[in-house]
């Protein structure tokens, strides 16, 4: 395996939907000029058929891989984008964007509505997963990508990997989807809200009119909090934090800050208050809670039925938030279509954290289905 | 990662005799695949079109570098999903002694496969019968190699047995290959084969 990696590597833009051509949400409403943040790795060959469409999860960005200039830290993904990596950079195209209603270039709640010349606020429109998913194909038509080689996400990454499968059958042609589910439960609907109420209530929100003021930081901070013991397993938890006390020899028998995961909770809260929007939050969360494969078609076999992409589906032993039987679900049904699919369930103890830290085996099974998956392309 | 190609290893000898019981281009699933290795020269030499169902982690990824689609699951819950009559051949070699409800898993099979390959370790195998009488030993041979107290083998039976219980569901035996420790059996089997491999059909 190499351990070079990408190198320094730019945000694109590109604009679409541009009035009278706004796009037609979900939910009916439309929304226009839409920009999107992206960044492509790697060549398209002459054909254009090595193309690999990368989606992000909740919190993430366009930035996979590689490093923007003078940054100490790479792109979210960057163990597993990049030359000799399992996305080979040396064989494929590989093109990751910011999803609709998210706060890192593509335009969402927090960018300024040309018509008012203020952010939109809670005026933007509920986005859905499928209509993030209408936008990356604005960006693959503007790319001149009419087929993919292959899209991979985790979580909310997999959930758009799903809908392309089945809103695109043509142009899929293989997906590999990770620590995700078909449609969005009660248990993670419930989670979701508690980090949506979290944002709500704070005082600093004012009804999502608070840019150029001041940012609802408590709120935010609280949602993440509550996410990342989500992300977490019981057992990572404690073999990480164990009851290991922050800064005192005793406890303090006061409100203070006692135990060590209190601190991490509240360091990892701060920092992403630093790099997320509070209404962003709201939007893509409820996003997510929108998704069901099932009540799209009527039954998941239904919805796979014209898919035609061969499938490589990951999920983790100690994941609770997205808990493997899940997707096992998902796999049963694809099996029931006849189409080809491929899973692994990984023995990890990180939760659904997993995702990003369990990257050796997952290198393994996706440098490896990808191998089969472009036996051909050049 | 490394880009070589998989040399073709030889068989063992019950995988090559499912090997020979399979019609070039079928479809064929293998429960309990394992490595993958047998599927691998299906799909190399015969052109078929094969894929397994596998419970342990680490043969996943050794399936994946091969290039074979498989599930990582237990064949005890995961066959009712598959559509009747799906495949050519479903094979269940050597797994059967491992399954909790044998019977249901034979249906099952013979309901999603045309035709299913069985490779049934001969607990009644001459030696073993030695072991048995004259040791006062529960016995080992290369196909039961286990101790009594951390075998993965829930039920014991013999070629015999397997036969009875075909009869009895009324499972038609069109092909049957015994092997020995060195080479195939014909006569005999229940005495001299280590392991049965039956081609059934309901």
């Amino acid at each position: 395996m190499s351990t070079e990696g990408l190198g320094n590597v730019v945000t694109q833009y590109f604009t679409c939907c541009e009035p009278p051509h706004e796009l037609v949400l979900k939910s009916g409403e439309k929304l226009g000029p839409i920009t999107v943040a992206y960044e492509t790795y790697g060549q398209l060959n002459p054909d254009r058929s090595n193309a690999i469409l990368i989606c992000h999860a909740l919190s993430g960005d366009a930035h996979a891989a590689g490093r923007h200039d003078g940054d100490k830290k790479p792109g979210w993904w960057d163990i597993m984008i990049g030359p000799g990596k399992a996305f080979d950079t040396n064989k494929y195209f590989v093109i990751c964007s910011n999803v609709l209603g998210g706060c890192r270039g593509t335009t969402g709640p927090s960018s300024i509505n040309p018509k008012t010349g203020e952010p939109y606020g809670l005026s933007f429109p509920v986005v859905t997963i499928d209509d993030m998913v209408h936008v990356q194909k604005h960006l693959l038509d503007h790319l001149q990508i009419t087929r993919l080689l292959s899209i991979a996400g985790g979580s909310m990454g997999g959930l758009q990997a799903m809908k392309w499968c089945v809103e695109y059958p043509d142009m899929v042609q293989s997906a590999v989807v990770i620590a995700t589910n078909y449609r969005h439960n009660a248990q993670q609907i419930a989670l979701h809200e508690v980090g949506r109420q979290a944002i709500m209530s704070d005082p600093d929100w004012q009804q999502g009119n608070y840019y150029g003021k001041k940012v609802p930081k408590q709120g935010l901070a609280l949602a993440r909090m509550i996410g990342h013991i989500t992300y977490m397993s019981e057992k990572s938890m404690d073999e990480k934090f164990g009851r290991k006390l922050i800064g005192k020899e005793k406890v303090g028998y006061d409100f203070s800050m006692d135990f060590e995961v209190q601190n991490y909770l509240r360091y990892r809260g701060d920092s992403f208050v630093e790099r997320f929007d509070a209404n962003s939050y709201l939007y893509i969360t409820k996003a997510v809670d929108y998704f069901d494969l099932e009540e799209d078609a009527g039954s998941l076999a239904k919805a796979l039925e014209h898919v035609s992409a061969k499938f490589l589906v990951i999920s983790f032993t100690s994941d609770w938030l997205y808990p493997s039987h899940q997707l096992k679900t998902f796999v049963k049904a694809l099996k029931a279509n006849d189409h080809d699919v491929s899973n692994v369930i990984i023995e990890s103890d990180y939760g659904h954290d997993a995702f990003l830290i369990e990257t050796e085996r997952q290198e393994h099974a996706i440098g490896h289905f990808l191998k089969r998956i472009s036996k051909g392309v050049s | 990662m490394n880009d070589q190609n998989f040399e073709l290893k030889k068989l063992a000898s019950d995988s090559q005799a499912i090997f020979d019981l399979i019609e070039p281009r079928s479809k064929v699933l293998d429960l309990g695949c394992g490595d993958g290795e047998l599927l691998y020269h299906l799909i190399q030499k015969k052109n078929c079109h094969a894929s397994g169902i596998e419970i342990d982690e680490h043969s996943i990824y050794q399936c994946i570098e091969k290039g074979i689609t498989v599930s990582h699951a237990d064949i005890n819950e995961e066959l009712a999903h598959y559509p009747d009559k799906r495949f050519d051949y479903v094979i269940l070699n050597e797994s059967l002694q491992q399954v909790v409800n044998a019977e249901r898993v034979i249906t099952e099979a013979l309901r999603i496969g045309k035709q299913i390959i069985v490779g049934v370790p001969n607990f009644c195998f001459l030696p073993a019968r030695f072991q048995i009488f004259f040791g006062g030993s529960v016995p080992k041979t290369k196909c039961l190699p286990y101790e009594w107290y951390n075998t993965p083998n829930v039920r014991f039976f013999s070629l015999k047995d397997f036969r009875s219980f075909c009869k009895k569901k009324n499972i038609r035996i069109k092909n049957f290959i015994g092997i020995g420790n060195t080479k195939r059996v014909s006569i005999f089997p229940n005495l001299f084969a280590i392991l049965g491999i039956f081609l059934l059909e309901s």
